[in-house]
């Protein structure tokens, strides 16, 4: 079914080389219309340089690339109207009120006179700014900030929004209402492609995730897809009564472990055999006169798949 | 045509409001040609009648290249200018609209330097017409000089120092405050290469009459000629400039 959807983002072979350094090297890729696309990958993998070269804010070494079937380099001022594009800092105009500073985008984005002053109230409204429309960018907290540009992105009604770290630095509350409005906008009809660094943000609002390492796609396709393919590994925690033991006598006791480690108050166990682990776990507590306090089996999260996927995992 | 006009015009108007009341714009724009020409008027005699243009030349030249030191390195130091760069417009486009901006801070900063010559010395220009044309190409010429120079400094907290390193010489060297004719003959090349030298002879022509080193037909050309070719290479910077 998703196959045939047709690509909003098309991107083949695309390449960046800064002198000896190779940024982004001949990635492939196509954003579903309509999808929730995360870009993730850890810092200098190349995400912001791709987007970089998507949003024409950076030349193309080699490769190309399509939005909405138009090339992001002959034909970039079409795509620059077909795309809206928030930046990893928030770089509105810092003396301009938030109502001036959505305005100035319209203008610049040609957005009709007529329908100018309604679209910058709906997005007022929409992003929860419409009681700081008369406050300077500098006076707004950076939640609100970061909420006004994005909303500056959306002032031409775009098909096609980059979102380039957009929830960095903020905190829990903010970063749940921006989650929130993503996913409205997204079911507005907005394709979305999110770059972050953030695991557990790409795992949670992504339809699908492309993982890049060293300029180069690793892994590509669904959170539950990814979690298919990469994830064998559950983990099982385990903490001990009065106080939990030195990694090392554990590590001599507990037979079929691939790793153990102290997180917390507890100990984690990677099994390579689970049955045998929780059996070892058991008998190593008699023998040590432990009482066992907790014992949990859970599957690798998020992260622990993506350290995985990067080839970092221990 | 139109669209990117209007464009640039809007470039233009965000950062008039954005720019005008920093600072770096308001001390070297404004208050600092005035200051200038004061002091000649206050050392009785000193504000002579061939001073006047220079000053009025002087307060066009420093009130662009204030306002665009401040709306281009500060934008390109925060992130801002890039903006710029995400609408559908031409790079030549930015380029009209830093140049617009840094046009109409010229002329504000005139306004009080006019009014202090024109109330001393009571002269009445001597071609009106041709003294707003003059006024007009002059700051034109000067915004995308200014327009230029901002894409050579990189750091907001050396912009003036590095906008006066320039700036001060060309004062001496451009047929401003010292007569070309006091000048050694050897000089006279270095005036020449001055973008402020044409726009003191546009504006001296307008104002007195009469002309210290070009014919107002040549001064007048090349005022104009000069500022298009700033503009068309300050799109090109801008083009450029992307990584």
């Amino acid at each position: 079914m998703e196959r045939s959807r047709s690509c909003a983002i098309s991107v083949n072979e695309l390449t960046k080389v800064y002198g000896s350094l190779r940024a982004v090297d001949r990635i492939s890729f196509c954003v579903h219309e309509g999808e929730i696309f995360g870009f993730l990958g850890p810092n200098g993998a190349g995400k912001t340089t791709t987007v970089r070269m998507l949003v024409g804010l950076t030349n193309i070494t080699s490769g190309r690339a399509l939005i909405c079937g138009h090339d992001v380099v002959k034909e970039y001022k079409v795509v620059k109207r077909l795309i809206g594009v928030v930046p990893d800092v928030s770089n509105l105009y810092l003396e301009l009120t938030s109502y001036q500073n959505l305005m100035f985008s319209a203008k610049m984005y040609g957005v009709p006179r007529g329908v100018r002053e309604e679209r910058v109230k709906e997005l007022l409204k929409f992003f929860g700014l419409w009681r700081f429309k008369d406050t300077k960018f500098k006076n707004l907290s950076k939640g609100l900030k970061r909420r006004l540009t994005i909303a500056s992105a959306l002032v031409h009604n775009p098909k096609v929004l980059f979102l380039d770290e957009p929830t960095s630095g903020l905190d829990v509350m903010s970063r749940r209402i921006l989650w929130r409005q993503l996913k409205e906008l997204n079911r507005q009809g907005v394709t979305i492609f999110l770059t972050t660094h953030n695991v557990y943000e790409a795992f949670h609002i992504s339809d699908r995730i492309a993982i890049i390492n060293k300029g180069k796609i690793v892994a590509i396709g669904t959170p539950e897809e990814l979690s298919r393919k990469f994830s064998t590994q559950e983990v099982i925690e385990v903490a001990f009564q009065p106080s939990n033991p030195e990694l090392n006598d554990l590590l001599e006791h507990i037979k079929g472990a691939l790793d153990i480690r102290r997180v917390g108050d507890h100990i984690e166990i990677v099994p390579l055999d689970k049955a045998s682990v929780i059996e070892n776990v058991a008998k190593y507590a008699r023998l040590r006169g432990l009482e066992i306090s907790m014992l949990r089996l859970r599957s690798a999260d998020a992260e622990e798949l993506f350290l995985k996927i990067v080839g970092e995992a221990k | 045509m139109i669209d990117e006009l209007t464009k640039s015009f809007y470039i233009a108007m965000k950062d008039f409001r954005e720019y005008y009341m920093k600072p770096g714009a308001l001390s070297w724009g404004l208050l600092f040609p005035f200051v200038f020409a004061l002091a000649f008027m206050i050392r009785r005699g000193g504000l002579t009648e061939w001073l006047a243009p220079g000053m009025i030349a002087l307060a066009l030249f420093f009130g662009s290249t204030s306002m665009s030191a401040m709306s281009i390195v500060f934008e390109r130091r925060f992130g801002s200018f890039e903006r710029l760069m995400l609408y559908p417009i031409n790079y030549t486009t930015i380029a009209l609209g830093k140049t617009l901006s840094s046009f109409l801070m010229g002329i504000v900063s005139i306004v009080p330097v006019f009014i202090l010559t024109t109330a001393v010395l009571r002269i009445t220009p001597a071609h009106p017409i041709l003294l707003t044309l003059a006024t007009i190409l002059a700051t034109f010429e000067s915004s995308t000089f200014g327009v230029l120079l901002s894409f050579m400094v990189k750091d907001p907290t050396q912009v003036m120092v590095v906008f006066n390193l320039v700036r001060f010489p060309m004062m001496f060297l451009a047929d401003v405050i010292v007569p070309v004719s006091l000048m050694p003959h050897y000089i006279l090349p270095v005036v020449l290469l001055q973008p402020l030298t044409y726009s003191a002879e546009v504006v001296r022509f307008g104002y007195e009459g009469s002309y210290d080193i070009l014919p107002p037909e040549i001064s007048f050309t090349l005022t104009f000629v000069i500022g298009v070719l700033f503009l068309i290479l300050a799109g090109y910077i801008i083009k450029r400039s992307k990584p």
